[in-house]
């Protein structure tokens, strides 16, 4: 009796406290990381939580602290402080501290939600199973763990490295170790656009660019739909070995295919010239020296290069199109024409569109293909870009042949500002992120 | 009457016949234009002499000898990178498609604070081409001293592989019933138990892409290998075959062309056999993801 007594009390003592279990409290505890998981009741951690960020602390502040003194400062003493060490603790520092602080309010609301349920009720787990509730409930974070942590390092910090860079004043004349780099604000981006030089090579740049990644893609396009119309019908015999032909060009490595196609289009002894335009019209195309041709002659191999795949993919629509469409338009006495605008066309455009906006992204930094061929050239006077450079070989020439990093940053930055203006367009309309609420 | 419609069937015959005969003719005048550059890379790499000028399609005396050269001549690296590009694919497959499942799996099948937001900025990473940062590792790299490693290379890629595969493989398992990995909690089964015996064997298809690719772009590039790569035995194939054309461009085209069909023909082969399988895979992934 008297047990069953003492129980009863206890539990009346245990709602009390329950209700009087104050979230707000609990949050502010957090302030101390591990705190509130104590008032919470939550000892082992409430442990855990203090010891991982008082030993982060203790062991990162010194870094830290330094390092976002010497993103400031870039160094002091010349020849011996290198600016580019200084610039990259600097980043770490930062990605760090974004770590420290997104822990901390996760601390500081895990407390506080904890305390709101102990306050509704809940009650406090036993070890065993709060453990097996934290290890269901941080398992994704194991699972995108891994891949976060390479992504910063190999692809977040470097571009944040180059977004820095855009704002110094590192060039071939004023290098570290040598010499202290300096924050020089938007200095690059207005000798970009008020310089002379600067202002015609990136315009010409940007607008072939632009043209480039138009023409070549559309055509690409345009010129799988008619192979995949064609070789669809229903007459035409040995259509395994067309498509396994037809899709050869995309098989094949395509750095050895573009080095193929720069010997043929030599301007003395290509076979382009030596063969076929020398016999028929006695003359030479200066395809190599020659911007304009130079230029006809990536966008013809760029067509050869992207149809394959685009094929590939209408050919694959097209066999799944019902024949049932075109038998009613046969009664309706529709032409061929009226067959191909309103079945065939809006069939293989809603099926691949994405995948088409994608191939022109891919040509717009088509890096590739530019390089191999020409080296972006023939080169031009009195510009660093070359008659067939677009935006990212032209950086590469700015990096590698002149090392005016602080110009390949700046223009990397406005790049990237496209690239993404561009995919936010895109991705606000495609699916994947409609979907993404429905469940 | 009998008369007329004989006509008509006439007519519709012959006009039958001259579209299927211009059909195959445009097939035809496409299959020139494939195979001619092929070919022609065949036919100069069997060619005896070195230059270009004077390489011929069909030449006169051929012989194997650009391909002995490759792979008996001491100064030949020719066989040290294949074996550094089949590792870096190697690895990079296996490990690239390994991460990005696992990133995949808990993007499509937990809920978890951040899981948004970690979406957004795989898309935006994903705009962005490792290339874009060419600057920011080209003078990394040359600071820390990482330069001039396979290791390197290879992290490179996986790490620039992840946010447009995880998408693609994303995709795929939102298609995949949650019913399935649901009775599989009711009947006991763990995380790891779900994700490897039911989900692993159902996303094949998705997963022989992904992996497909991450082996190939070792294989196809050249650019990252250039930055990160210095010493010749450490070269990738694409970067070594592209040095031989470089150096000096006649001397050594037909000891390319040898090369370079070494590598086209096998990969060549590989792709036209899982060609269904990268079609299909590719574009299920694009529009249900």
């Amino acid at each position: 009796m008297s047990t069953n007594n003492q129980i009863k009390d206890k539990q009346n003592n245990l709602e009390q406290n329950q209700s009087k279990h104050n979230p707000t409290l609990a949050a502010i505890l957090s302030i101390v990381p591990g705190l509130g998981q104590i008032y919470n009741k939550r000892y082992i951690k409430g442990a855990v939580l203090f010891i991982f960020f008082a030993a982060f602390a203790v062991v990162m502040l010194e870094f830290i602290t330094s390092g976002l003194h010497g993103l400031v400062t870039l160094g002091e003493v010349p020849r011996e402080d290198d600016s580019r060490v200084f610039l990259s603790n600097g980043i770490l520092a930062l990605i760090f501290s974004a770590f420290y602080i997104a822990f901390y309010i996760l601390n500081i609301s895990d407390a506080h939600k904890d305390a709101k349920k102990i306050q509704a009720g809940w009650k406090v787990t036993g070890i065993l199973e709060g453990f097996r509730n934290a290890w269901d409930s941080s398992f994704p974070y194991f699972l995108v763990g891994p891949g976060l942590i390479l992504l910063i390092f190999v692809v977040i910090f470097p571009l944040l490295f180059m977004g820095f860079i855009a704002f110094t004043n590192y060039n071939l004349y004023n290098a570290p170790p040598r010499h202290l780099l300096e924050w020089v604000g938007f200095e690059n981006f207005t000798r970009l656009f008020t310089i002379r030089e600067w202002r015609t090579t990136f315009v010409s740049v940007l607008s072939w660019t632009l043209v480039w990644t138009f023409v070549a893609t559309t055509l690409q396009i345009a010129l799988a739909m008619f192979l995949a119309i064609l070789t669809n019908d229903k007459r035409l015999k040995f259509k395994r070995v067309i498509r396994t032909v037809f899709i050869l060009p995309w098989a094949v490595p395509s750095f050895v295919t573009i080095i193929v196609f720069s010997a043929l289009f030599n301007d003395n002894f290509g076979a382009i010239n030596v063969e076929i335009i020398q016999p028929l019209f006695n003359t030479m195309i200066p395809w190599m020296t020659n911007s304009t041709w130079t230029r006809v002659a990536l966008i013809m191999i760029q067509v050869w290069l992207g149809f394959p795949y685009v094929y590939a993919l209408f050919t694959g629509v097209l066999t799944g199109i019902s024949n049932d469409w075109y038998e009613a338009a046969d009664i309706d006495g529709a032409s061929r024409w009226q067959k191909f605008t309103s079945i065939t066309f809006p069939h293989l455009m809603f099926a691949t569109a994405p995948l088409l906006i994608m191939q022109y992204s891919f040509n717009f930094n088509n890096f590739n293909v530019i390089y191999l061929f020409n080296e972006g050239g023939p080169a031009l006077r009195g510009q660093t870009a070359g008659g067939t450079d677009i935006l990212i070989s032209w950086i590469y020439g700015l990096t590698f042949n002149n090392q005016q990093f602080n110009m390949a940053a700046a223009i990397s930055l406005i790049l990237g500002l496209i690239v993404a203006t561009f995919a936010f367009l895109q991705f606000r309309r495609s699916r994947s992120f409609k979907e993404e609420g429905t469940f | 009457m009998s008369q007329l419609t004989a006509n008509k069937t006439m007519s519709r015959k012959t006009k039958n016949f001259f579209e299927l005969a211009l059909i195959y003719i445009v097939v035809a005048i496409a299959f020139v234009i494939i195979f001619y550059p092929l070919l022609w890379a065949l036919g100069v790499s069997l060619n005896p002499g070195r230059g270009l000028y004077g390489a011929s399609m069909i030449p006169e005396n051929w012989s194997l000898d650009h391909y002995r050269w490759l792979f008996t001549d001491p100064r030949s690296n020719y066989l040290l990178w294949y074996r550094n590009t089949l590792a870096v694919s190697a690895s990079v497959a296996f490990f690239g498609t390994l991460i990005t499942a696992l990133t995949a799996y808990a993007f499509s099948r937990y809920r978890f604070k951040g899981r948004k937001n970690g979406l957004y900025a795989f898309l935006l990473v994903q705009m962005f081409p490792v290339l874009m940062a060419m600057v920011a590792l080209y003078i990394l790299l040359n600071t820390i001293g990482l330069l001039d490693s396979l290791f390197g290379l290879a992290i490179i890629y996986v790490g620039g592989s992840i946010p447009m595969n995880a998408f693609l493989v994303k995709g795929y398992f939102d298609t995949l019933p949650r019913e399935l990995d649901e009775s599989a909690k009711i009947d006991g089964a763990g995380h790891f138990r779900i994700f490897f015996q039911i989900l692993l064997p159902l996303a094949k298809p998705i997963l022989a892409v992904v992996a497909l690719f991450n082996f190939m772009s070792p294989l196809m590039d050249f650019i990252l290998p250039r930055i990160v790569i210095r010493s010749p035995e450490k070269y990738t194939l694409a970067l070594g075959l592209y040095n031989f054309v470089n150096d000096q461009f006649s001397n050594n085209f037909t000891r390319f062309a040898a090369g370079a069909m070494l590598v086209a023909i096998p990969v060549a082969i590989l792709y036209l056999f899982l060609q269904k399988y990268l079609i299909t895979g590719l574009s299920s992934g694009a529009t249900k993801g």
